[in-house]
């Protein structure tokens, strides 16, 4: 939140109380692209989930079966009990481990392949084609053959996890550093900088707060193609917790499982936050580049 | 003795269907410490006459000469101001303006030397750690201007540095500039298409035709120097003014013509 430039900064401070003009209701909240006040925004932010959990809580008490639709309070039980009775949080430890390896490999090999291909024509060309075809390919219709291939084990996971991220990545940030601004490079050279050093220290530079947010979304894909994998077959992990529920129709285990992958995820998507505000200070707030403020919008 | 010179320089680009000819050959030379303006319509090709000359494009005859050598890439010899800026945001407005030093590998205290010199020349006193994104648009291209004279080009090339900005901090960049100029010697080729920019800075100017472009008019500016705001007022400077004015209505009004004609027999 406090990243966020203040959207009324340019109006002028009132000066005193009984100067300030009073606008109607409707002036204030209607008025296309206007900005309401930030208190307003936090109350409504927190009211969309007070209105998420009284409508469940109703519905909960309508249909009145815990098998189907346990109210919320079933369901924060239900994470209590697993966490403390059920080694849910090891559940937890294999699926971000899964996360991790899958996501750092795509990203090992996507990272430096995307750049490569954004800066030259002829790296794109060769491996543009394919990897646009393969991007339409589900990762999840890729599970049963890499089951036949890799067998039930870890490797299969990450694969998974591998083949979901990759393509998207590489074309993602290929696009990154292809709209570096030419003139950036110009300058550059007309400072006397060779090609190489131009690669190094202007395209490169130029690029980083835009991997990093890029990375940020597929990590958010990493999870569901992971919780697939795990759905299908895995003796361990959040999706094989979820499988396991089902079968004891316990709806509150399932619910609470998908509950947690969303905080995990928003956990995720928070440190990537913190990390990008760390590193580049320089970029400015309300830059209107990939999604950054639609990411935000969530904390 | 840092003359530019370009010798028959035309540029054609090749469409689907037909030959685009963008600069007609065009020969002039800019001589040592000059201060030379290229005013012409848009698209007249002026800031490819630029581009030429910086080496970031290959014209398709003739050549530019720097010193009597040929150039045929882009160097440091040509520092070059465009009128987006172009600042590394990633990078202090010092260590922007220092990059051509780095790249050179002039020693860091060298370096700062330089900068500091520079950054107080350009009234940039106080902003040598912020970022450019806490600069205004008159700000980045003063840095921009400092980063091109760090590397101490024999030419420095200004691709319509002024034109993003508005019109009082384009008058106070213009007064700035000249100081800087007179203080510097620089040889400078200055792209506009803003008369009074063009008169207040040049020594001469040259005026070009619409497309094909070339030279059509060369007006020597006869401004005592140094030219400060009262320069607007004088009378040799309205004259001047009211001459190259001339020259480029009637350029666009053969534009209009001749896209009348085309419209007519397409």
């Amino acid at each position: 939140m406090s990243e966020r430039v203040p959207a009324t900064r340019s109006a002028p401070a009132p000066l005193a109380p009984t100067a300030r003009r009073r606008r109607g209701f409707l002036q204030t909240y209607l008025t296309p692209k206007a900005s309401i006040p930030p208190r307003a925004v936090l109350v409504l932010g927190a009211g969309s989930f007070v209105v998420i959990v009284v409508a469940w809580t109703l519905l909960a008490d309508l249909i009145a079966n815990p098998f189907f639709l346990p109210s919320p309070l079933t369901v924060v039980q239900a994470e209590v009990d697993m966490i403390q009775n059920l080694g849910f949080l090891g559940d937890v430890a294999w699926s971000t481990f899964r996360i991790l390896a899958g996501f750092l490999l795509a990203a090992i090999i996507a990272v430096p392949l995307g750049l490569l291909m954004g800066s030259f024509e002829a790296i794109r060309a060769f491996f543009q084609p394919a990897i646009n075809a393969i991007r339409y390919m589900p990762a999840s219709a890729f599970i049963p053959l890499l089951i036949l291939l890799q067998g039930l084990g870890e490797n299969e996971k990450i694969t998974v996890i591998w083949i979901g991220v990759f393509f998207q990545l590489v074309l993602m940030v290929m696009d990154i550093a292809q709209r570096v601004p030419s003139e950036m490079l110009n300058v550059a050279y007309t400072l006397g900088a060779t090609r190489a050093t131009v690669f190094r220290k202007v395209l490169l530079p130029a690029t980083w707060p835009e991997v990093v947010d890029v990375l940020r979304i597929t990590m958010g894909w990493a999870w569901t193609y992971l919780i697939v994998a795990e759905l299908v077959a895995a003796n361990a992990g959040i999706g094989n917790f979820i499988l396991v529920a089902e079968r004891y129709f316990r709806a509150d285990r399932i619910i609470a499982a998908i509950i947690s992958i969303g905080i995990l995820g928003l956990m995720t998507d928070y440190l990537f936050g913190l990390f990008h505000r760390w590193a580049f200070p320089y970029v400015e707030k309300n830059a209107p580049n990939t999604g950054r403020r639609l990411f935000r919008g969530g904390r | 003795m840092s003359e530019i010179q370009f010798q028959d320089v035309a540029m054609r680009f090749r469409t689907r269907d037909r030959e685009v000819r963008a600069l007609e050959r065009t020969s002039l030379t800019v001589p040592d410490g000059q201060f030379a303006c290229i005013v012409g319509p848009s698209g007249c090709g002026k800031s490819t006459l630029l581009n030429v000359a910086a080496g970031l494009i290959t014209p398709t005859e003739g050549e530019v000469l720097v010193d009597g050598k040929p150039t045929t890439e882009p160097g440091a010899d040509r520092g070059m101001v465009f009128q987006s800026y172009s600042l590394y945001p990633w990078l202090s407005v010092r260590r922007n303006i220092e990059f051509g030093l780095e790249i050179k590998r002039v020693a860091k205290p060298e370096r700062e030397k330089i900068s500091s010199e520079l950054i107080r020349l350009m009234k940039l006193t106080g902003f040598a750690d912020a970022y450019p994104m806490a600069l205004s648009g008159g700000m980045k291209q003063r840095v921009a201007i400092a980063r091109a004279l760090a590397n101490d080009p024999q030419v420095l090339l200004m691709d319509e540095p002024f034109g993003a900005l508005a019109a009082l901090p384009r008058q106070v960049m213009q007064e700035l500039l000249t100081d800087i100029w007179q203080r510097y010697r620089k040889t400078v080729l200055f792209v506009t298409h803003d008369i009074d920019e063009a008169v207040f800075l040049a020594d001469v100017i040259y005026v070009m035709t619409t497309r094909p472009g070339q030279i059509r008019n060369t007006v020597p500016v006869d401004i005592p120097r140094p030219r400060t705001f009262d320069t607007l007022g004088t009378d040799a400077f309205a004259r001047i003014r009211k001459q190259v004015t001339g020259y480029i209505h009637e350029e666009s009004l053969r534009a209009v013509e001749s896209e009348l004609r085309v419209e007519a027999s397409g």
